[in-house]
């Protein structure tokens, strides 16, 4: 079993992220202390919530540079998991500029409908092209369909750390990568088999 | 392009799983654990699990319960029912709701919206309105489980809700609840058509053919069912499979 740390920042969903990880190998373990996530072998961010009032109980946490540090000079798997993955930007432009933990340099900007058709949020199941040669990603089927719940995308700066795209709203990142640090926009642990397959590589990794 | 979903809706009163007719007559169908455990086998796109008697019977959520359930479910799920503050809303989501459906205190006190949303986001704050249409075609939102008139008109309040900050609304026709009679299509079509959020249909699914019907007119994001999941042999992967062969884009 390999120790899966949860960064807990008291907005999110807990529960179901820890149960999915069990279910793909991981032993979990939940912490809201710096100092565990600065040892952490391999951390999960989870994340329901608005990104100001995530980061501001981050920040008051301690938690947002000992993310940063094990994601940057720790070179630890660092998974974030939709608002999570947000977080590893640079800023978020939800509600207010916020400056985010700057894992992976980019801008969290509102969804924008590229036709009349599309409603934001985006709420549901929709597709993810793997274009970055993604290790998350290995052994899913091709344009497999993930669970999203979101108003709010990320946007690399560098369009290498896009790895996986969702081609609505004018295509935007549903996987977001630098060295071992991962974002995904949709929801691994509510995505059914893809999703599992999705944590037992990030397990693995 | 986001699928079409298919949601099961759960009415939860008094310690298990009821089916009613018009928010009415209700029978037991069973426990909730043992529905979701079902469900997860068989992949379902999303859950919709609505304590109904919270509200009318003056009751905050039972976040045990939730917490129970959440633990079970390896699909997405929307908890209703009794929902009064964001205080509420983050206890919700803490236990594992991955939404939160707001319906009789967001009528008497709307601010409620706007603050879940503030603090936990769009995506995750659910209106839900529940309409009866009256004899002379007039429709009207009901509050505490379909018992108390408001006064509200459907799309004024779908309106309101999502310029607060609702992110999805859950449109439930009192009037067609349980009949397997179809879908209130003239009253989802006025309602997607107000708002950009996504619209969810429900009250009314007698056969899949409602589903298409409700989906080819009306400008929906998803169709919830109860009675016709929990009371028939229909299954929600049935009802796509249809889909998926009447054009539509659906999970499979």
């Amino acid at each position: 079993m390999r120790t899966v740390t949860i960064v807990d920042c008291g907005l999110s969903n807990i529960d179901s992220a820890v149960r999915a990880l069990e279910y793909c190998g991981g032993d979990p373990v939940v912490t809201r202390d710096p100092a565990v996530v600065r040892a952490a072998g391999r951390l999960v961010l989870p994340g329901v919530g608005a990104f100001p009032e995530a980061m501001r109980r981050l920040n008051e946490a301690g938690l947002t540079d000992a993310i940063r540090e094990a994601a940057i000079h720790g070179e630890r798997p660092v998974l974030g998991i939709c608002l999570g993955m947000q977080l590893l930007a640079t800023a978020g432009q939800e509600m207010a500029f916020t400056q985010g933990i700057g894992v992976i340099p980019g801008d969290v900007t509102p969804l924008q409908r590229a036709d009349a058709t599309e409603r934001v949020p985006h709420i549901g199941w929709n597709t993810v092209e793997d274009i970055g040669d993604c290790p998350l990603l290995k052994g899913v089927p091709p344009l497999s369909d993930f669970y999203f719940v979101h108003s709010f995308h990320f946007k690399p700066n560098d369009p290498a750390h896009m790895m996986g795209q969702t081609p609505s709203y004018g295509g935007f990142a549903a996987i977001v990568g630098r060295g071992l640090a991962f974002g995904a926009q949709f929801h691994p642990e509510k995505s059914q088999a893809n999703g599992f397959a999705i944590l037992k590589n990030f397990v693995g990794l | 392009m986001v699928k079409i979903r298919v949601m099961p809706t759960l009415l939860h009163r008094d310690m298990g799983l009821v089916k009613g007719e018009r928010f009415d007559s209700w029978r037991r169908t069973g426990s909730a654990l043992q529905a979701i455990k079902v469900y997860n086998m068989r992949g379902v796109d999303e859950l919709v699990f609505m304590d109904i008697t919270a509200s009318p019977d003056g009751r905050p959520p039972d976040f045990d319960l939730i917490d129970d359930l959440a633990d079970e479910c390896f699909m997405p799920m929307t908890v209703g029912g009794g929902v009064r503050d964001a205080e509420d809303i983050g206890r919700l989501l803490g236990v594992g709701a991955d939404k939160v459906s707001l319906n009789s205190h967001a009528l008497a006190n709307p601010d409620i919206i706007a603050e879940g949303a503030r603090t936990f986001g769009s995506q995750c704050i659910v209106l839900s309105i529940d309409v009866l249409r009256g004899p002379d075609g007039r429709l009207e939102v009901m509050s505490h489980g379909g018992k108390r008139p408001t006064g509200k008109d459907p799309v004024e309040w779908a309106k309101r809700g999502a310029d607060l900050g609702a992110g999805e609304i859950l449109l439930t026709s009192i009037d067609r609840d349980g009949t397997f009679q179809g879908y209130d299509i003239a009253l989802a079509k006025a309602v997607a058509a107000a708002v950009d959020v996504p619209v969810i249909a429900s009250g009314g699914a007698g056969d899949y053919a409602h589903m298409a019907d409700v989906l080819r007119q009306a400008d929906v994001a998803a169709v919830a069912a109860a009675s016709i999941f929990h009371f028939t042999e229909k299954t929600p992967a049935e009802a796509k499979k249809y889909l998926k062969k009447e054009g539509f884009n659906v999970r499979i």
